[in-house]
């Protein structure tokens, strides 16, 4: 059995609570003269996984600052934190049924999006009214802007499509949402949870923190996340696709030396 | 206990892994066979990726047959003349093959298109081998002779133009057929994973009117360097060998194969051969059961995909 190798990429951001202006400890200042402000902090941008990785939890600490008591008392304030991965382009086919045979019929291409995605947040987005301002921003997984690549004859199937993307990397655990992800330590600090799948890509990640006042954006962080796979599995993956050639020599050469060895070792003479 | 295999992007039992290498590695030494037909649909049947398992069944054919090639050549029942020859048509039709694999694979058709192939070929061998065992059975209980097939006779093979002396075979006979013998072999292999002696043997013998005694360990030495080459092309273009997955299925695979040698000498031919069919067959029907079943989940969904 595989151990389970939790990883703690823990996030310091002890700085930040020196740092909150004075503004914010005073009640009565008028909260439309200063801008709220938004900071996160992760205690380092990389993180090695070895092969046996089978996910974890990676946690942010945040602060608000120039909030306004009132509207942080009656919940008026959300903030949204994703991690992003790298992004590609990826083909959703569908499957029909020819002659008897399942084959694969129609596909689509979305451009470059995300290859895995985890969204925290305070509360539940997709039920948030001001849906528009997620929209705008692409924040959520119903959100994410999908556009298909190339001329779509039938462009009823395109929200199909869609939906069955977001289903599938649902399901496959590269996207992940918590809509209790983000909790306030106190008035001013949020505590963040973002999982980490298991088959999470590695690659440049980004880590992305959002403020909503009122449903409408009004701050927003970012801070890379170099993900950074390890161990022997990870340099054979490496070396098959970086150096082929010896690679391929290598499979073949095993191959030769197992046969020739065992016909040397169980030679009747 | 687990071993996670880097290419193909899983976690498997190195145990089962390790059953199947030897169980087809036992098989293919009792039967004389390379293994690779029934390795690859297993691989699948395991949810190996075909794309992986096709690859990497073509380089474990490379460790199974080069001990029976080194046998045979010790023997002097290689015919280097010959297997060249074949060999040329084979490395050719595994380039085409290899360029057919990525084209299907970027179509998104290829696991359709290999589980097809895997359901005709071994839906044929196999309906072919029960039938002629049976019948062999059949002609041992009436204890009647073997038709005796007479070497002079020639067909349309033999009045082909570029004829070549291969003097170890002790037969004068066009290039041509055993270039394209060997090509259509070679796009078998890159598609299939397979070594193709299965086919080669039987259209070496009947087709070629090739001596029975050169043909098996001409076709291996042809299959060496055909698979061989097959697992670099792939590795060069697909980057779907597996390594790990490789290892373990060859060293299960040639040990298995030294019993089933010494068990196939024991046991009767044609019983045997009627217990393969039925295992090719069982085989192929499970690949088609695949097709025809309705899939949990009609959508699929793959990265990358820029240029479609």
């Amino acid at each position: 059995m595989r151990r389970l190798k939790a990883i703690c990429a823990i996030v310091g951001v002890l700085t930040l609570a020196a740092t909150l202006p004075a503004a914010a400890q005073v009640p009565f200042a008028p909260a439309s003269a200063v801008k709220e402000g938004l900071d996160i902090g992760v205690s380092s941008n990389e993180i090695a996984i070895t092969s046996d990785f089978r996910g974890a939890d990676l946690t942010i600490f945040g602060a608000l600052s120039n909030t306004d008591e009132l509207l942080l008392a009656i919940g008026q304030y959300d903030v949204v934190v994703t991690l992003e991965g790298p992004r590609d382009y990826a083909t959703v086919r569908r499957k029909e049924r020819v002659l008897g045979i399942w084959m694969n019929t129609e596909s689509m291409t979305f451009q470059q999006v995300p290859e895995s995605y985890s969204i925290a947040s305070t509360r539940q987005i997709d039920d948030l009214e001001q849906g528009p301002s997620f929209n705008s921003v692409g924040v959520g997984i119903e959100h994410l802007p999908l556009d298909p690549v190339g001329y779509i004859r039938n462009s009823g199937v395109i929200s199909e499509f869609r939906e069955s993307y977001r289903r599938l990397k649902l399901g496959s655990g590269l996207y992940q949402r918590d809509t209790s992800g983000v909790r306030f330590v106190s008035s001013s600090l949020f505590r963040a949870s973002l999982r980490l799948p298991a088959n999470i890509p590695d690659g440049q990640h980004m880590v992305r923190a959002y403020l909503f006042k009122s449903g409408v954006l009004i701050a927003q962080r970012e801070t890379p996340l170099r993900v950074v796979k390890t161990g022997l599995e990870q340099a054979i993956s490496d070396a098959a696709h970086e150096r082929p050639f010896a690679y391929g020599f290598l499979c073949v050469l095993i191959a030769v030396v197992t046969g020739w060895g065992a016909s040397l070792m169980f030679r009747k003479d | 206990m687990t071993v996670y295999l880097p290419i193909a992007e899983l976690s498997v039992n190195i145990l089962i892994i390790l059953g199947m290498g030897a169980a087809v590695g036992f098989l293919s030494g009792m039967f004389g066979v390379g293994g690779g037909f029934l390795i690859t649909p297993l691989l699948i049947f395991y949810n190996i990726p075909p794309v992986v398992a096709v690859a990497t069944g073509a380089n474990q054919v490379v460790a199974s047959s080069i001990s029976g090639a080194i046998t045979h050549f010790r023997r002097g029942t290689l015919d280097m003349k010959l297997g060249s020859v074949l060999l040329v048509g084979g490395l050719a039709g595994a380039t085409v093959g290899v360029w057919i694999f990525s084209w299907l694979r970027r179509l998104g058709q290829l696991d359709l298109f290999i589980s097809i192939l895997y359901v005709v070929l071994l839906g044929t061998i196999g309906a072919l081998m029960l039938q002629e065992s049976l019948r062999a059975m059949r002609r041992a209980k009436q204890n009647q002779q073997l038709p005796v097939r007479r070497p002079g006779q020639h067909n349309w093979v033999h009045r082909l133009p570029l004829k070549m002396r291969f003097k170890k075979s002790k037969i004068y006979l066009s290039a041509i057929p055993v270039v394209v013998l060997g090509f259509g072999i070679g796009i078998l292999t890159s598609i299939m994973g397979v070594g193709g002696g299965f086919i080669m043997v039987p259209a070496m013998i009947y087709l070629l009117r090739i001596p029975t005694s050169v043909v098996v360990g001409t076709s291996l030495f042809q299959i060496i360097f055909v698979t061989a080459y097959t697992t670099m092309v792939q590795a060069v273009t697909n980057y779907s060998v597996d390594i790990v997955l490789a290892s373990i299925l060859m060293v299960a695979g040639v040990i298995g194969a030294q019993y089933g040698v010494r068990v196939g000498q024991k046991l009767r031919g044609e019983q045997l051969r009627a217990l393969l069919g039925l295992l090719v067959l069982a085989v192929g029907l499970r690949l088609a059961v695949g097709l025809v079943v309705t899939p949990d989940d009609i959508y699929s969904v793959a990265v990358g995909g820029r240029s479609y």
